[in-house]
């Protein structure tokens, strides 16, 4: 097959690559490890390069770092929930025999495609505000009191917006699984008599679990970075604050650097908990 | 063979659909309609549906707010140059592990897989003060880079799992009768990693466009593209649901339009092969 030759030229080929993107999580990261040591507040020229673990230990003992935890297990639950049974109800939805199913299919996936500030915002003014928002109208409409959402509500609306673009992945992805369902097997189940939930149970979830699993890993992956979505709403208040979002804040506005790499560290570290097992299943397939 | 299904139970089902499909879609139509009001109509209560004097002048008003046109086309020079940019970088490599694989293929894949996985946050500041120390900070030629990079991960795969269909024969064939590396790549192996290449371009043109955390935090006003000047209009300002509304509609329509031909490439590319 393959001559030396080839073989390094093939070598050749793959190193820039390797390379930029070897610099690329390397400089960056090591800086905010070394960064993470350190007394650094750029505001107050203060540097002293070694401090040894007091910003974690000052970053993990504060009350911020932990509502921070408990808000992002909130949010990356809530939203998780909602766009896996959703997800999975939409698909099976989407795969049913119908009319106009393309287009169907397009309404329901465009939301994945909107920039995450144009949600954000356009929910935000035009469904959740109280004094125009479409829903105070809806709640007017039915002789209720209008319901301010983004300040009685905060941690819902952010989820409701999130939800909104992740809902599409989700169904796109399950459908895919779904569409590769030996249908046979479930006509002889509804022949032999299963009925319609226990053909769900027994059938359709097994074999959707795989695509399941995979939606859930990479979509926390994505939303434990969730950003513009808080940036442009709640800016972080009434307890919306992710481990993200305090650790923009510590490095960014109050430019305690020193404090906010360390919680950067942590943030990767834990986001790398959740790639392993993302990149175990990822990884056996590229065996078959 | 499946049982004849009968026009009711069809009937039945594409309301259902319909009424989701409208459900989620209804947010944009909304966005839509409003950008088409006045001010006033925009908020009026009850609010106006389709029966309302169409107007133009929030689209004009947007375009002639200053930095619109800036953004607008800092946005297409960001996303399409940080993705040609990859295709450039990524091309070669995707090639190299789809047809001369070695022991590491495997483990340099799941290895840049695992970059695209490094949170963000992680590597803010010192972003930012590289930034500075290059005197790039809110250039487009930075956010080119930095998109390129964050994405790179996902065009190789890309382009691997397509490489991987294209069959190696041809190859070994095009070989036998004498084709060098050049002509290998230019007149076999082209033509036929068109489509994969062309899709893997489209879904990274998104991504980049849609990108929302560097955009916003390494750009100020020069570079800022549609993202960052979106989320200028948090700050209320008097009445601005229909120009908010029109400012919206001309940063998504380019892309939802591109997004609906992507639709099956979002899958392969999202997933890493992971689901077929």
């Amino acid at each position: 097959m393959a001559t030396m030759h080839s073989r390094s030229a093939a070598r050749f080929m793959i190193t820039p690559a390797v390379f930029l993107l070897l610099v690329w999580m390397l400089v960056p990261l090591c800086m905010t490890l070394y960064f993470s040591f350190a007394d650094y507040r750029p505001l107050r020229a203060t540097f002293e390069p070694w401090i040894g673990f007091d910003n974690y230990l000052r970053f993990v003992s504060s009350s911020s770092f932990w509502s921070s935890i408990v808000t992002t297990l909130w949010m990356v639950g809530g939203i998780l929930s909602i766009t896996i049974v959703g997800g999975v109800l939409m698909a099976l939805l989407l795969d049913r025999p119908m009319f106009g199913q393309g287009i169907v299919r397009i309404l329901v996936i465009a939301p994945f495609f909107v920039m995450p500030t144009v949600s954000a915002l356009v929910w935000k003014n035009m469904f959740f505000n109280v004094d125009n928002g479409l829903f105070s109208y809806l709640y007017k409409f039915f002789g209720a009191q209008p319901f301010d959402f983004l300040s009685q509500a905060p941690m819902l609306s952010i989820i409701v917006i999130v939800s909104w673009q992740w809902l599409p992945f989700a169904t796109l992805i399950l459908l895919t699984a779904v569409q590769s369902l030996d249908s046979e097997q479930l006509e002889a189940a509804e022949m032999d008599g299963a009925p319609v939930l226990s053909r769900f149970r027994f059938i359709i979830l097994p074999h959707l679990s795989r695509a399941i699993t995979v939606v859930i890993l990479i979509q926390t992956i994505f939303l434990l970075s969730i950003f513009a979505e808080i940036f442009v709403t709640t800016n972080g208040a009434f307890g919306t604050r992710t481990l993200t979002y305090l650790v923009y804040q510590r490095v960014l506005e109050s430019q305690n650097v020193g404090l906010g790499s360390a919680g950067g560290i942590i943030a990767v570290i834990l986001a790398n908990i959740v790639a392993i097992f993302l990149m175990r299943i990822v990884g056996k397939n590229l065996d078959n | 063979m499946a049982r004849a299904i009968t026009t009711k139970q069809k009937l039945i089902w594409t309301v259902l659909a319909w009424t989701f499909g409208l459900l989620m879609f209804f947010p944009i139509l909304w966005t839509f309609l409003t950008s088409f009001k006045t001010e006033a109509a925009a908020i009026s209560d009850p609010p106006v549906w389709l029966f309302f004097d169409w107007t133009f002048e929030n689209y004009t008003a947007v375009q002639e707010r200053s930095n619109y046109p800036k953004a607008l086309m800092n946005s297409i020079i960001i996303a399409v140059g940080s993705t040609f940019l990859g295709i450039l970088i990524a091309v070669p490599a995707a090639w190299s592990m789809a047809f001369v694989p070695g022991k590491r293929t495997k483990d340099i894949l799941l290895w840049m897989l695992s970059t695209k996985m490094l949170p963000a946050v992680g590597v803010l500041y010192p972003l930012v003060l590289l930034a500075k120390w290059l005197g790039v900070m809110d250039s487009r030629i930075l956010l080119i880079v930095v998109l390129m990079l964050i994405n790179l991960p996902i065009i190789v795969w890309m382009l691997y799992t397509y490489f991987k269909e294209i069959p190696g024969e041809i190859l070994e064939a095009s070989r036998m009768d004498g084709a060098d590396l050049r002509a290998e790549i230019l007149y076999v192996l082209t033509p036929m990693a068109l489509p994969g290449i062309a899709s893997t371009v489209l879904l990274n043109i998104i991504l980049a466009w849609n990108e929302a955390f560097w955009t916003i935090l390494l750009t100020t006003v020069n570079a800022a593209p549609l993202t960052a000047f979106i989320a200028s209009f948090s700050a209320p300002e008097g009445l601005f649901y229909a120009k908010l509304s029109a400012a919206s509609m001309m940063a998504i329509a380019p892309i939802l339009v591109m997004g609906w031909f992507s639709q099956k490439q979002l899958v392969r590319g999202l997933t890493f092969g992971a689901v077929k």
